[in-house]
């Protein structure tokens, strides 16, 4: 530890640099809330990039939910799918979308995390809007996510899901929408939740009932109608089904089949339009982007 | 209790004309209150800090010093009242307020999973210092405060006082105009607050900048060119600290006695002195000690063992503007809260 005054006085070298270097903070703009938001979508990278047991342990349970509960079950299950579609195929767009589900609203966990240690108050008092603070962090843990997502995108040929780069792209795309939209849930309810142990119990009590109730598991036709009452309710449910229509596109299988497997999403008998599904996912992220710029432009 | 002097403009206008040239105050703030639900944490304060002045705010826990800064550092909204800071009102003008000033806060606000360098580019970024300056500053401010050479390291391996110093670096990383220092010493030993104290001292002597700081040790208040001592929300008393001091006008006596609760009461009877037992010794103020001193052991009939005459410290400028020493004001015990908090955090890392 420095104590002595002597150590205050710059590096031989460095005088000259003493005094003469302008600093001029500009007046806010378009250029300067990019640079902000660039800046918080770079250290959700550099902190994910040091957290490497935190992407493994993403990764575990997806690979659970593919290999044993899609084997074990596919035993049972197989008996109803057309020959050469196993159970493992059929799940894998939903445990897919699981991939980057607790990846994504974790990442707003470090909000809550950010507050408690003290560095959430160097971002808010920072001279930039607070938009470009939230785009840059729903867009972090978007990559961040997406990335988790193509790292179980790699296991698709053990699911029987072939390598098709124009599959691979759309189920990227459709990952990047799904991811930025949960980190905007996450942030949403970051800026509100204040203890990290009340998020972390919050996001773990809401993350299996949308993921029981996307359709990941089983197909939405047929259902009781309570049950398909609430699928339908379930946001995870709009993307599940567009990416098990993408997957599905690029198999050999009889139409029948396919209609019964992967049929479109249907409010009181009208099916929804994939595009209309997506749309709705992504006009979602962005009315909880506005909520949560909102939030946390509120001052004490 | 001494009258109150921040309802008297008066009066504030003129110490600060005596202590500062006279151009246009950095920080003005008049009339201000902030009301937390029942609690009233500012009643109504209003002062003026010159540029290029060190001001601090001295004041126990509790006191207002922190909300005030919240207040000037646009992180709150004041109740009533307004606050100016670099020619900018702290309510309708947050972002030119943000980009004027730099802060350092009582607990740390570094991300000590990033690297000291990656913490200041982070700021660099936020605040938009213009790219071509971003390497050469931040050589420049870590250099300041010697932590050049440790750049690449993680912040989570530094020492308290290194996170302090890496901090007043990247307060000052935007050149702001006003460097705010809330408390920025507190929970350092004693070795390290005297070398923070160095760079701060040093900071003034090279940068064009105004201080505004918050303490409750009184050592540090000293290193400030004006002071106001806040107490229950309110400026109770506002000067440079010389001035504070001679206001006084009394000295401080403190003796040692076979009996001390006797000798409070002999000293009301014969001298009409009020005394008390502070740290553990019979303390009375009294104009000439010195003088006073011989005729206390001719008079006195309890033995006196030992006995220390001083001059007005700010302790006893605190005490009788407040009618309390700061210690005991702080009976709230915050410090020790801070304390737990701060070993619970490093047990998490």
């Amino acid at each position: 530890m420095a104590t002595s005054t002597t150590e205050v006085t710059p590096a031989p070298g460095a005088e000259h640099l003493v005094g003469q270097i302008r600093v001029a903070v500009p007046e806010g703009g378009l250029r300067h809330d990019l640079r902000a938001a660039g800046i918080v979508w770079r250290r959700e990278l550099i902190r994910f990039r040091t957290d490497r047991l935190r992407a493994v342990t993403a990764l575990i349970q997806p690979v659970l939910f593919l290999f044993v509960l899609g084997t074990g079950l596919g035993a049972l299950a197989g008996r109803s799918l057309p020959p050469g579609i196993s159970f493992k195929t059929f799940i894998y767009p939903g445990v897919l979308a699981m991939s980057v589900l607790f990846t994504a609203i974790f990442s707003a966990a470090s909000i809550v995390w950010d507050r408690e240690f003290g560095f959430l108050r160097e971002i808010l008092v920072a001279p930039v809007s607070r938009g470009s603070i939230v785009i840059g962090k729903c867009l972090g843990g978007a990559t961040i996510a997406t990335f988790q997502g193509i790292v179980f995108l790699v296991l698709a040929g053990f699911a029987d899901v072939p390598y098709n780069p124009l599959l691979i792209i759309t189920l990227i795309g459709e990952l990047l929408l799904l991811s930025f939209t949960l980190t905007a849930f996450g942030v949403m309810m970051a800026a509100r939740i204040k203890q990290f142990q009340a998020f972390m119990a919050l996001t773990q009590m809401l993350v299996m009932p949308l993921f029981f109730l996307s359709g990941a598991l089983y197909p939405l036709s047929g259902l009781p109608a309570w049950l398909s009452v609430l699928t339908r309710l379930d946001p995870l449910t709009y993307i599940v089904g567009p990416m098990r229509h993408a997957v599905f596109s690029h198999l050999a299988m009889p139409a029948a089949f396919e209609q019964h497997l992967s049929p479109a999403i249907t409010w009181a008998g009208w099916a929804v339009p994939l595009g209309l599904s997506l749309g709705m996912v992504a006009v979602m992220g962005a009315g909880m982007t506005v909520i949560a710029i909102a939030e946390f432009s509120k001052t004490e | 209790m001494v009258a109150n002097t921040s309802t008297d403009p008066e009066g504030a206008a003129a110490t600060s004309a005596a202590a500062a040239p006279a151009s246009e105050p950095v920080i003005t703030v008049s009339g201000l209150t902030k009301q937390y639900g029942e609690v009233q944490a500012v009643r109504g304060i209003d002062f003026e800090v010159a540029r290029g002045e060190t001001f601090g705010f001295l004041g126990p826990n509790g006191a207002g010093k922190t909300t005030t800064i919240k207040i000037l550092c646009t992180l709150a909204n004041a109740t009533s009242g307004s606050a100016r800071v670099a020619g900018h009102d702290t309510r309708t003008e947050r972002d030119s307020v943000r980009r004027n000033i730099g802060l350092v806060f009582q607990d740390t606000t570094l991300d000590t999973y990033l690297t000291a360098e990656q913490n200041l580019r982070f700021h660099a970024e936020l605040y938009g210092v213009p790219k071509a300056a971003v390497i050469p500053r931040m050589h420049q401010v870590m250099d300041m405060v010697g932590l050049w050479d440790r750049k690449d390291s993680l912040v989570s391996t530094y020492s308290g006082g290194m996170q302090r110093r890496l901090e007043i670096a990247r307060g000052l990383l935007h050149a702001p105009h006003v460097l705010f220092l809330d408390e920025p010493t507190v929970g350092l030993d004693p070795q390290t607050r005297s070398s923070i104290w160095a760079y701060i001292n040093d900071l003034k002597r090279r940068e064009d900048i105004t201080i505004f700081l918050t303490t409750h040790y009184m050592d540090e208040a000293e290193n400030c060119d004006r002071i106001a001592i806040i107490d229950h929300g309110k400026i109770v008393a506002i000067d440079t600290p010389e001035a504070l001091k001679a206001s006084v006008g009394k000295d401080r006596v403190q003796i040692h006695t076979a009996d001390d609760a006797a000798a409070i009461a002999e000293l009301k009877e014969t001298f009409g002195i009020e005394a008390a037992v502070r740290e553990g010794a019979v303390t009375f103020s009294v104009a000439a000690g010195e003088q006073f001193v011989p005729r206390l052991f001719a008079e006195f009939s309890i033995p006196i063992r030992q006995v220390s005459v001083s001059r007005p410290s700010l302790d006893d400028v605190f005490m009788s503007y407040t009618g309390s020493t700061i210690r005991d004001a702080e009976a709230s015990g915050t410090d020790a809260m801070r304390a737990m908090a701060q070993r619970f955090r490093a047990g998490r890392r």
